[in-house]
């Protein structure tokens, strides 16, 4: 579904990833893990096309097109979501109208029919009971005045109710109590089936205890330097990076 | 309702005052940008154009009609009354007396040359149900109108009205609006400035609050190749209370000036002022706003706030919030801020699959949305979101957020 081969990408001239090379198939969740500065939310950008990040070489194809050559619209028509690490608020633009249209933006690049208001309510009340969210929350402004929690719970709800291909979560445990943890996971284990694919970001390994991944890599310096499955999670829990990060320097050399 | 009289005769006794306004008119001649009211718009354009009036307009249909909607539509062309619709029976107000001709150039000019115009007397006590529209059509060129309107709502009244002016040609309209609002009356003034591209608009309005009254004035201005619009507000009973709203937004080569003054005379006032510019291409905005607190007016309660969008490099706007307070038992905030379209929100809409022009569509609309969604008549929203839709980017959202 996805193939990163050889990415170098960065932002203000500065290279961040060097030689980022993952393959994910469809139906596996894999989780990225590394410390801070490693390059993991430069991953997530540079494959949901924020401006302002370069890729200087290398490749990524999702399910055989160029991901790279389509603006971030396009990406998440063909079914790649990022639930960001800092979603941002939108006042004035309403939160229902808005996925809306999203959705059938989705929909319309995928030859299918579009939805009307009522089955998309109908669709959006069925994801928000899963996420927990108020119906209140929905017709109040795009993450307007929402707690960090439910701004992390109304990301899960839209990759919810867009249904992508390839969902990438971008560190989207960060700052969650377990509560709200729970039902993160609980919309990803959802979206879990032998089509979808979950790249998860995290720098701990909490998350990945509701939400078991069949791969785990380990990120460092730019590069994955470290592969292997759940256990691997576990290891990181409690030897911390500092091994890793001598590994990846005698690597280096 | 009490007496049936028609209420848009203009008062013919103002022969003495119209000599008189002329005079005063010639002695201050064109406003220049040398002039501190008038720094930022330049109307020297207009003065090399032979101006006439149309004596004889006739009758034109235009879209802005609210006919059905309003309890009462007075339609004018060219400054001329052509139509009336509906049966609300109002009275002739008498003469307001408080738009300064004096010292004003354009209102002793408008006064000069006063043609056709709303004389709407509510009396006291009485609730007038809808609203009142009142529908200024400019046709033709290197013609001007001076319409003059005044507004009485008697002790206790309570009564919307709508100024709505619209056109084709480069015609001039210089109108002047006068609102008198009585103890304890509450009015909800809108004017929706749609005029022609190649048009010019000049309006003053002003605003006299008698005791405990309540008044809120929203002005839209979309139209217009230039158009300027001053509101004078004089809170001179204590307790009133005003809320100004305005949204600029325009286009092109386009020349939108705004000029506010609220004068806080009486103890326990309080305005309330929020404007919102929206600027794209070459256009120009201007928000000029002043607040006076007298020495009289403690607890004053005060806050302007001006905000603006700027859509492309080229675009300007001015603004200039001034408070000048001559107590100090006040509570006073003003702010100002001058932005482009936010890129994270704009990425994040795309994030989600919408384009980019419509992406940018959603946060300009979500931007002049809160004016619109704070306007209390449906038809007047309805009217600024089509206006809108027509000079800002191609398409309009059926839906914003209605958080605010």
């Amino acid at each position: 579904m996805l193939e990163i081969k050889d990415l170098h990408a960065g932002i203000d001239g500065k290279e961040i990833l060097r030689g980022l090379t993952l393959s994910i198939q469809p139906g596996e969740v894999h989780a990225i893990m590394g410390p801070n500065g490693s390059g993991k939310s430069t991953l997530a950008n540079v494959l949901a096309g924020r401006p302002k990040y370069e890729v200087t070489s290398g490749s990524v194809l999702f399910e055989g097109k160029d991901l790279l050559a389509l603006p971030a619209e396009e990406r998440a028509r063909e079914g790649v979501f990022l639930a960001m690490q800092y979603p941002v608020e939108i006042p004035g633009v309403n939160n229902i109208y808005f996925l809306k249209a999203a959705l059938n933006a989705v929909k319309k690049h995928r030859g299918e029919e579009e939805l009307d208001a009522m089955e998309f309510l109908q669709l959006a009340r069925e994801k928000m009971k899963l996420v927990e969210l108020d119906e209140a929350f929905m017709n109040r402004g795009v993450n307007e005045g929402f707690s960090g929690g439910e701004k992390k719970r109304n990301e899960i709800f839209q990759m919810a109710v867009l249904d992508p291909k390839l969902a990438v979560l971008d560190e989207t445990d960060s700052g969650l109590d377990i509560d709200a943890l729970r039902v993160v996971a609980t919309g990803v284990n959802e979206l879990r089936s032998e089509k979808h694919s979950v790249l998860v970001i995290t720098h701990y390994q909490r998350l990945l205890r509701y939400l078991v991944p069949d791969h785990v890599h380990v990120l460092a310096g730019g590069r994955i330097v470290k592969s292997g499955g759940k256990e691997l999670a576990e290891e990181l829990e409690q030897k911390g990076y500092d091994w890793i990060d001598q590994e990846a320097a005698v690597a280096a050399r | 309702m009490t007496t049936a009289v028609n209420p848009e005769t203009v008062t013919a006794s103002a022969a003495g005052l119209r000599a008189r306004a002329a005079e005063v008119f010639e002695k201050l001649g064109w406003p220049t940008t040398r002039v501190e009211e008038w720094r930022y718009t330049n109307l020297a354009p207009l003065q090399k154009i032979d101006w006439r009036t149309d004596d004889a307009p006739e009758r034109i249909d235009s879209p802005a009609t609210m006919i059905g909607r309003a309890a009462l539509e007075l339609i004018f062309v060219n400054g001329r009354l052509v139509d009336r619709n509906g049966d609300l029976q109002v009275r002739v107000a008498e003469e307001a007396g408080i738009a300064d001709w004096e010292r004003n150039a354009m209102v002793a000019l408008n006064t000069a040359n006063m043609q056709d115009g709303a004389r709407i007397e509510i009396p006291a006590g009485t609730v007038v149900d809808g609203f009142i529209h009142l529908l200024f059509i400019g046709q033709g060129d290197a013609i001007w109108s001076h319409p003059r309107n005044v507004i009485v709502a008697g002790s206790n009244s309570q009564v919307a009205v709508v100024e709505t002016y619209v056109g084709s040609g480069s015609y001039f309209t210089n109108a002047v609006t006068e609102i008198v609002a009585r103890d304890g009356a509450v009015v909800d003034h809108y004017k929706l400035e749609c005029e022609s591209t190649s048009a010019y608009h000049v309006a003053n309005i002003y605003i006299q609050q008698e005791r405990a009254s309540s008044v809120t004035s929203r002005s839209i201005a979309i139209g217009g190749a230039l158009a300027r619009t001053e509101t004078n507000v004089a809170l001179a009973g204590e307790g009133a209370s005003i809320s100004l709203d305005g949204l600029f937004a325009g286009t092109g080569a386009q020349h939108l000036d705004n000029r506010t003054v609220i004068d806080h005379i009486a103890p326990r006032c309080e305005s309330l002022e929020l404007y919102k510019g929206v600027l794209d291409q070459q256009a120009r905005g201007v928000f000029d706003g002043r607040i006076i607190v007298r020495p009289n007016a403690q607890k004053t309660v005060s806050r302007q706030e001006n905000r603006n969008l700027l859509l492309s490099e080229t675009a300007v706007v001015d603004s200039k919030p001034t408070l000048e307070i001559h107590n100090d038992d006040v509570k006073c905030n003003h702010g100002s801020t001058i932005g482009q379209l936010d890129r994270e929100a704009l990425f994040y809409l795309q994030s989600r699959g919408i384009d980019e022009e419509e992406a940018r569509n959603l946060l300009v609309f979500a931007f002049a949305g809160e004016i619109v969604d704070r306007m209390k008549l449906e038809p007047v929203r309805e009217q600024i979101r089509r206006a809108l839709f027509q000079v800002l980017p191609d398409r309009m959202p059926e839906r914003r957020g209605s958080s605010r």
